[in-house]
């Protein structure tokens, strides 16, 4: 007999414990348990930890706190969301924040497409495989040392106000376009993976088909690619959107004197003087994302994503 | 959609559910505005036995240097070596951002404001100290000792650490005529229009109470963190105008340093440890100065946590930083008038004592010191006076 092989040839299993054999006996008789079993600790994790965090951030937002000492005052009230929709500043600071999203998304698919394009549907495999990666590096690098870098960049004496010198100005001071431009460059990776990955299941045999049919470029990217690929543009604007709704620390960094909705989350609870308030406010950005979430499942992006 | 709909119903019911809860359980919270009549009662501690081994503390930028920003500045370490006391500090950029930590009762320790102290006092936060327990004490300057922004009925609740001005700084390369007035970072037609900086913090409205009070006699300003509804419209919207000269604010002193490093700010408010770090970087040079209208300043005082896990290695702290060649190297690095008398005898530059004032109760009686603003004005005005919710509100729409 080959020594290498057992005397039984692995026919006879080694027998487990009886505890085990009667659990999952159990299990197997039993597949409501079973699929309990499975599910308890994600569901455990979304419900409890997840949601249920978010229920008691919503619960403090009716309490107060105390003017003087910062303690908390456990009494429901609605001052908090009276100030929030009462004062104009809260609604300029909103509206604000909402536009730099907005064109933040704008920006960044007016990028991506061209790229994602020529990474789908032009580049070689080689090209392709080397530009992807060049893409995804920069998530690699911490956020802070990216924001810093775009605050040392667009400085004063950055390079940007070096290459403008020449023609006789400088780049913009710290403020609302700074802080879009370093938001626009953060999140442009999100912006440009989906788009392609759309790109690349858009058979190139239907762009061969418009242009047969003599459609221009032009044509066939409006009629042809854009509906196709636009479930993807659409997945990828709620990245964008959504992370520059909420994003407080790239604005502090290059944003001068800006302030953006989540700063006012922000300074309420680091600052301690308000954490209701924080709360309350942070109600803001929760529904502009899910009013925006309700209104692209229509356009049936969800399913895209 | 249906779906969706009970999803929200749920999550609306569970969140009114919890809402009740916390209700109930509420107790004793002070009412909001008047300063209560007393804190909590608290513990004091009554001997200093041996240390734990660790030490948390929350402290200004440049009060607890251990060698990693500059090698030659270090007095933790002699400290670690000394009490067996292992120090982990937090830097607070704001005196809001330190009364926030200090909620956690996760630090023993705290280096704060006059700004911070009462509301941490009143909020519970802190216990008094036992000055018997810190030899040092005995030699601190007096007109620091039982004041109202570190004592309460005559109990220290804590040791005072050192004050200063904050100042008007500007780099003379572009600024190149010596402002001597605050109107430099307030004028509407100032040619430095956005690269004017300013503190980001509610506590800088004082700042603009304080020249208001120099250049509108009729508002009758007598103390710039007991405004009344008038006087604190008027500082608001100076503060508004200044807004659009504004390049930058700064909360955290690492910005000012770098926008001046960078030229994005020429003039505006700072601490004179700011300058320090600029002018010892060499990439621009920088001067500061009291201005004529005086300055808002503060008076720092180290405070014990009410829950703090190693009070023995605290208790050491407060001796250690107020002992008389530990404040004075403190003094000297953040650029402060130590509160140890006899720390003037061992700065390095003999005449830092008299640069500082530290020794003189006149110029430190003409420092307006943070305070929190509570609606009480602490004279014959009542409780007309915005408090500290106030301000903060405020600052938010001035920032717009």
């Amino acid at each position: 007999m080959d020594p290498g092989v057992d005397p039984d040839q692995g026919l006879t299993r080694r027998r487990r414990p009886r505890a085990v054999v009667r659990v999952s006996g159990f299990l197997h008789r039993h597949p409501l348990v079973r699929l309990l079993g499975l599910l308890s600790a994600p569901m455990l994790w979304l419900v409890v930890a997840y949601l249920g965090s978010l229920a008691l951030m919503f619960a403090a937002a009716l309490w107060s706190v105390d003017s003087f000492t910062g303690n908390l005052i456990r009494v429901p009230t609605l001052d908090n969301l009276r100030t929030l929709i009462t004062q104009d500043v809260y609604r300029t600071v909103a509206l604000r924040s909402l536009a730099v999203a907005a064109s933040v998304t704008v920006v960044d698919a007016m990028i991506a497409l061209p790229m994602a394009f020529y990474l789908a549907k032009v580049a070689s495999p080689g090209t392709q495989r080397l530009l992807v990666a060049a893409v995804l590096t920069p998530l690699w690098a911490s956020y802070l040392v990216k924001a810093y870098a775009w605050r040392t960049m667009l400085a004063n004496d950055g390079v940007l106000s070096w290459a403008l010198r020449p023609f006789g100005t400088s780049g913009p001071d710290f403020g609302v376009v700074t802080t879009g431009i370093t938001l626009g460059y953060l999140w442009l990776p999100f912006m440009i993976l989906p788009i392609f990955a759309g790109l690349q299941r858009l058979p190139d045999s239907l762009l061969e088909a418009s242009a047969d049919l003599g459609a221009s470029a032009g044509w066939t990217f409006r009629s042809v690619v854009l509906p196709l690929v636009f479930p993807s543009i659409v997945a990828g604007s709620i990245f964008t959107f959504s992370l520059s709704l909420g994003d407080y620390i790239a604005v502090k960094i290059v944003g001068g004197s800006t302030q953006l909705f989540a700063n006012i989350i922000y300074d309420s609870i680091a600052g301690g003087t308000n954490p209701p308030f924080a709360a309350a406010a942070a109600l803001f950005p929760v529904l502009a994302v899910l009013l925006y979430l309700a209104l692209i499942r229509r356009t049936g992006a969800l399913e895209n994503l | 959609m249906r779906a969706s709909l009970r999803w929200a119903s749920v999550l609306g019911a569970a969140t009114l559910a919890l809402a009740g809860c916390g209700s109930s359980g509420t107790s004793g919270s002070t009412t909001a505005g008047n300063t209560p009549p007393a804190p909590p009662k608290l513990a004091m501690q009554s001997a200093v036995g041996a240390g734990e081994g660790t030490l948390n503390l929350i402290a200004w930028a440049g009060y607890a240097e251990n060698g990693s920003t500059d090698k030659k500045v270090d007095w933790v370490t002699p400290f670690q070596a000394q009490s067996g006391c292992k120090v982990n500090v937090k830097i607070g950029n704001t005196s809001d951002e330190m009364v926030a930590l200090m909620k956690t009762g996760q630090y023993d320790g705290v280096s704060a404001s006059g700004d911070a102290t009462l509301r941490l006092i009143y909020g519970g936060d802190v216990a008094p100290v036992n000055t018997s327990l810190v030899p040092n004490y005995a030699t601190i300057s007096d007109f620091l000792k039982d004041r109202p922004w570190n004592s309460v009925g005559g109990q220290m609740y804590g040791i005072p650490h050192g004050w200063g001005a904050n100042v008007l700084m500007w780099n003379p390369k572009v600024v190149t005529t010596a402002p001597t007035s605050w109107g430099a970072v307030f004028d509407p037609s100032s040619p430095y229009q956005g690269k004017i900086t300013a503190y980001d913090s509610p506590i800088y409205i004082a700042d603009a109470a304080l020249y208001l009070k120099a250049t509108r006699p009729e508002l009758k300003i007598t103390n710039p963190y007991e405004l009344d509804a008038t006087q604190f419209q008027a500082a608001v919207e100076l503060l508004k105008a200044q807004r659009k000269l504004v390049g930058e604010y700064w909360s955290s002193y690492t910005t000012e340093v770098s926008s001046f490093g960078a030229g994005n700010s020429v003039i505006g408010t700072a601490w004179q440890v700011n300058a320090n770090l600029i002018n010892g970087e060499g990439k621009v040079k920088v001067e500061t100065a009291v201005p004529s209208e005086g300055a808002t300043g503060w008076s720092d005082t180290w405070l014990v946590g009410a829950k703090a896990a190693h009070p023995n290695c605290m208790y050491r702290w407060l001796d250690w930083i107020t002992s008389p060649s530990v404040n004075a190297q403190v003094a000297e690095w953040f650029g402060e008038a130590p509160a140890q008398t006899k720390a003037c005898d061992r700065t390095a530059d003999e005449t830092f004592c008299t640069t500082f004032h530290a020794l003189d109760q006149d110029y430190a009686g003409k420092i307006s010191y943070w305070t929190t603003p509570t609606k009480s004005c602490g004279d014959g005005r009542g409780n007309a006076c915005e408090d500290y919710a106030a301000w903060t509100q405020a600052w938010t729409q001035i920032k717009g």
